[in-house]
């Protein structure tokens, strides 16, 4: 690989997109043709605002059809120190597509010295996802949901997508993947805007654990291999991991609680 | 038709260096040195926003002294050469030696084929988890590469900067130990530099991932 160097005309700047396909890279060919039961999907991921910031959760679970082809797939990703994304839909197109926003964002933010805002961020996402239409229409639809601590008004912000690029923003929560109608449900009844991480992190707990239990493609809290759902908060210190037994904790006080009143012999 | 003078090749490359150098030696310094953490960048730079040193990988450093469109556009072009490796192979991939050839190349090229060298030399700095095994990359506008563990010095009044530097630098030393020995080397014997004349920056192993930090010279006292 030598120096990439460029006219005035051709540069790409501080689009690192616009230069891997000056470079002959395209990141995501339209594709055609392909069946939906032939490809690897991720499924149900959210997001809730609490007092400090965001916290967003998303199961584990990968389906071609009605197979499960992985158990402990991440569909959470940090983008950068105070925003993540989280993906559903097509799994090889989501995976490809956060790895080229989070280098667009790091590349932005060496080459013009500053950061992106957390609003260039969401758009520049946005952005990504039209480029995916083609492919999105032959059956690789990713569906991403964004979310972030944004420093300049220091509160927690939620972005959520459609396979055009539709980019809207939301004051409390936002779900996507195939569990996300019955997670959401679970989000909308328990939602309150002051609540803490902690209870953050028990209410997103609670709405993967319900729809993982009425939707097949969603991964609840996997036990006998010891594998949880991903969560992390975001706030003025920046994307901060969930450790696993804290959210194993939540799923066990959840199981128990719901076993206790659905138990078949009480019937 | 007219002839052109005829030119010896020698008296050619000579002025070309002599044109560079005229214009390296106009800029003010830099210094770096490895230190307890990785490598520690000390510029003279009285502007708080227009760098002389920045990142280019997780790894890796850059600095430049010299005109600063020139070396800016270096730093812009080695980003994306770092970026690119990282995205189509992977991030272990990117190495400051593969980065300084093609700088070496480039300065080189550029020095024999156009009509003005560029006036600038550049450091490209990587370190890796073990103490000891930091790389520094000093290329110089013609493209030559000399390859440094301990420190280097760039730009204006280098080899004497260099010797106040070898009679104080010791390794592992502090962060806070290696900014004396920098402001002391860079001011001399008869001056002084304040906190908001330096650019310092490190590449600090303990840092996670990305380990370049600059440091603002508000917050240079809490070193």
């Amino acid at each position: 690989m030598t120096l990439p160097s460029f006219d005035a005309a051709s540069d790409p700047g501080s689009d690192f997109a616009r230069l891997v396909r000056q470079q002959g890279t395209e990141p995501f060919p339209p594709a055609e043709g392909i069946s939906a039961n032939e490809i690897t999907h991720g499924t149900t991921c959210v997001a809730v605002r609490y007092s400090d910031g965001v916290v967003m959760a998303g199961d584990r679970r990968a389906t071609a059809g009605n197979l499960i082809s992985h158990r402990s797939i991440e569909k959470v990703f940090a983008a950068d120190r105070h925003s993540a994304v989280a993906i559903a839909g097509a799994a090889g197109p989501a995976v490809e597509m956060v790895r080229l926003f989070q280098l667009q964002l790091e590349h932005y933010e060496k080459v013009e010295g500053s950061p992106l805002s957390l609003e260039g961020k969401a758009n520049q996402l946005g952005q990504m996802l039209r480029s995916n239409l083609p492919a999105a229409m032959s059956g690789l639809a990713v569906v991403p949901i964004f979310a972030g601590y944004d420093l300049g008004r220091q509160t927690g912000r939620l972005f959520e997508y459609d396979i055009t690029g539709g980019r809207y923003e939301e004051a409390d929560y936002a779900a996507t993947g195939s569990g996300s109608l019955h997670a959401e449900t679970v989000i909308k009844v328990g939602y309150r805007r002051d609540m803490t991480a902690d209870e953050a992190i028990e209410l997103l707990a609670e709405s993967l654990f319900q729809a993982a239990d009425a939707d097949s493609a969603t991964g609840g809290a996997d036990t006998l291999r010891g594998i949880y759902p991903i969560m992390a908060t975001m706030s003025n210190d920046g994307f901060e991991r969930v450790a696993d037994d804290v959210v194993g904790a939540k799923f066990a006080e959840i199981a128990d609680r719901f076993a206790a009143n659905h138990r078949s012999e009480d019937v | 038709m007219t002839t052109p003078f005829y030119v010896a090749p020698e008296q050619m490359m000579k002025d070309r260096a002599d044109y560079a150098r005229k214009g390296i030696a106009r800029g003010r310094s830099l210094i770096a040195m490895s230190y307890e953490n990785g490598v520690f960048i000390c510029a003279e730079n009285p502007s708080s926003t227009l760098h002389k040193v920045s990142e280019i990988y997780d790894r890796i450093g850059f600095a430049g002294v010299g005109k600063y469109n020139e070396f800016d556009q270096l730093r812009i072009a080695g980003i994306r050469h770092a970026d690119l490796k990282g995205f189509t192979y992977s991030r272990e991939d990117v190495e400051a030696r593969s980065l300084a050839n093609n700088y070496a190349q480039m300065l080189g090229q550029t020095f024999t084929h156009e009509m003005k060298p560029m006036e600038v030399e550049i450091l490209v700095a990587e370190i890796t988890d073990t103490p000891g095994e930091e790389q520094l990359f000093h290329i110089l506008y013609d493209g030559t590469v000399m390859d440094e563990t301990d420190y280097v010095v760039l730009g204006g009044d280098s080899d004497a900067i260099s010797e106040r530097v070898a009679a104080t630098f010791s390794q592992s030393m502090s962060a806070s130990a290696a900014l004396e020995v920098a402001r002391n080397a860079l001011a001399g014997d008869d001056r002084t530099l304040a906190d908001a004349d330096l650019e310092v920056a490190m590449l600090d192993r303990t840092r996670g991932r990305r380990t370049f930090t600059r440091i603002a010279d508000g917050e240079l006292q809490n070193l």
